[in-house]
């Protein structure tokens, strides 16, 4: 898998790249700023794109912004976002910006290395991957059509479902069997009027009701 | 500042209507009069609570009389002639209002403008109408009515504004009120921001780096010991990283800083647990001090519909017209809503007052609530926005 990078910060660059190599990626550019970013990610041989939020000159929201344009050009191409804060518009203009293949992260989450490599993967792979702190955002919000049909239990197999984690993670999390979270998933598509699907795209569907983007 | 349109004095429509004032003024010498009257009266007799019954009528006429007399001075002079009355609270009791009034400087001018209206003002308008109706002096009317009008207008402006040293005098007055309060206000927010570090970040940067004194050591003996505490490490390294996005969020939130004020009040919306619409309407962005006075007194106002208003539906307008930022939030709770009550809205209030913002609140019982804001400022335009340096 050959990605691009974006991190201003030359120190977590590096880090980033040596994590990210680790993991059997390969960093197709490494760059430091967007003028950088545009000309990286015009290249057809990258597969997917790690970018920061705030990236030199203007230091506002360029990588989201490159994130957006990029996947206007190119439909569907996997683009995580790291961020040292998260905004619930933000991962709704991501989300909005095509079907799947989103990740939204605050860069804590980096520290994680494995679980943050698996999001890359998972990403690059067609899946969605929210922050928790965005989830508990939106989690928060208790009155919205169509959610409100949802249990409590429902709700929250939901919200993992929209951090990226897959059936056995998310059975784990709330230590009851995969069976059960299959069981509870029909319910959400049933109650969200879900289409059958391949399985992959009615969960991002979910993900996007629940965002109401 | 409105402009008022002067009568025309050349032309005989112009002249009719100075003439139409000074006939108004004579009628209204009668009122103006018995208002007068009834004030003294009821001054001296405030000491029983009859007085009282006497002033809630009378200096609300005094002051409808001297409205209409600044009104026609503005037209007659053609500059615009404000009232610069101090305003009652909405929900004064009686009692309060007459407080209000006997403070006020301006009320005291009305009760001397009358005592002069009823004499020297009556004699010159008089003097117009005279000159106007006896034919034969219709020479002197003509060449006459707009110097003496004018010199009733200045007689009335006079007793009825205050002069350029008065208004400096209460615009150092307001300033010094303003600056105190700012002044204080950010020396608040230095302690509040020195404590949050001091009990959040640098305290968990503490435990980190005992954590990972600790593994150092056990690395050897007990790796397994060590592998733990690491982790521990990463926990807290992942708390002090959370407390300090709270502390950048408090001093300059960073999507005010990508998105300006319609998308950081976009944000906030959809971080509140109601539906809130958003509708703003603004063609740049205000200053920077102005923005984030108006961004953060937003964010307390929706906290507190959140928290208060038990509403279904909130609202936020924001529009820029005739030079003035205003913002409107609204929702349809329980209403009742008291301002002064929490030290929220009164830390928004210092703020907004540094740059002569107002923030006004209508909340009748049962709803709906409207909280509107307001500063006086120009836009710039979106492209020319200064960039932000690193953050």
């Amino acid at each position: 898998m050959r990605l691009v990078l974006a991190e201003d910060n030359t120190l977590l660059r590096a880090g980033l790249t040596q994590l990210l190599e680790g993991h059997g990626f390969t960093i197709l550019h490494a760059v430091a700023d967007s003028a950088h970013l545009d000309e990286a990610l015009a290249d057809p041989a990258a597969e997917a794109a790690v970018l920061d939020v705030r990236l030199p000159p203007d230091f506002t929201d360029e990588g989201l912004r490159a994130a957006i344009t990029v996947r206007t050009a190119r439909p569907g191409f996997p683009v995580m976002v790291l961020s040292q804060y998260v905004e619930a518009l933000y991962a709704r203009e991501l989300l909005a910006s095509g079907t799947g293949a989103v990740g939204y992260l605050l860069k804590d989450r980096v520290a994680d290395v494995a679980e943050f490599a698996e999001g890359v993967r998972r990403v690059a792979a067609g899946g969605t991957v929210l922050d928790p702190e965005v989830v508990a955002t939106v989690l928060s919000r208790q009155r919205v059509e169509p959610l409100d049909r949802l249990t409590a239990r429902e709700r929250e197999v939901l919200g993992l479902m929209a951090e990226g984690r897959s059936n056995a993670a998310i059975a784990h999390a709330l230590t009851v069997t995969e069976k059960a979270v299959a069981k509870h998933i029909n319910a959400i598509f049933t109650k969200l009027d879900l289409p059958v699907d391949e399985d992959d795209h009615r969960r991002v569907r979910a993900v996007l009701a629940y965002l109401r983007v | 500042m409105s402009t008022v349109t002067a009568v025309a004095p050349t032309e005989i429509a112009g002249r009719l209507r100075l003439t139409l004032y000074a006939g108004a003024e004579v009628l209204l010498t009668v009122p103006t009069l018995v208002a007068l009257v009834v004030t003294i009266v009821g001054g001296v007799l405030s000491i029983t609570w009859i007085g009282l019954l006497f002033l809630v009528w009378s200096v609300p006429m005094l002051h409808w009389l001297a409205d209409r007399h600044r009104a026609m001075a503005a037209h007659t002079l053609g500059v615009p002639v404000p009232d610069d009355r101090v305003p009652v609270p909405p929900g004064t009791h009686l009692i309060g209002r007459v407080f209000v009034w006997a403070r006020d400087p301006m009320t005291w001018r009305e009760l001397g403008w009358a005592i002069v209206a009823a004499t020297v003002g009556l004699a010159i308008s008089l003097l117009t109408v005279v000159l106007f109706l006896a034919v034969v002096t219709g020479a002197l009317w003509w060449f006459g009515v707009e110097p003496i009008m004018r010199a009733r207008a200045r007689i009335d402006c006079f007793f009825l504004t205050y002069g350029r040293a008065e208004r400096l005098e209460q615009r150092v007055a307001d300033l010094t009120e303003s600056r105190a309060d700012v002044v204080d206000h950010s020396a608040a927010e230095l302690r509040r921001l020195e404590r949050d570090l001091h009990d959040g970040a640098q305290a968990r940067l503490v435990a980190l780096s005992m954590s990972l004194g600790m593994a150092d050591e056990a690395f050897d003996a007990d790796p397994e010991r060590a592998r733990k505490l690491v982790s521990e490490a990463r926990a807290t390294s992942s708390a002090a990283l959370g407390d300090l996005r709270g502390v950048v969020r408090g001093i300059h939130p960073p999507v005010l800083a990508d998105r300006g004020l319609s998308g950081a009040v976009q944000a906030l919306a959809l971080d509140l647990p109601l539906p809130v619409e958003v509708e703003a309407r603004l063609s740049g962005r205000p200053p920077a001090p102005v923005e984030s006075a108006l961004y953060f007194a937003i964010a307390e106002c929706l906290a507190n519909v959140g928290k208060h208003s038990g509403a279904e539906h909130a609202w936020v307008r924001l529009c820029h017209r005739d030079g003035v930022l205003r913002a409107i939030v609204g929702d349809d709770g329980r209403g009742g809503a008291d301002p002064t009550a929490g030290t929220g809205m009164l830390g928004v209030m210092r703020r907004l007052a540094a740059f002569d913002g107002t923030l006004s609140v209508s909340s009748p019982v049962g709803g709906p609530t409207i909280v509107t804001l307001e500063v006086r400022c120009a836009l710039s335009s979106p492209k020319t926005t200064p960039s932000s340096g690193p953050a």
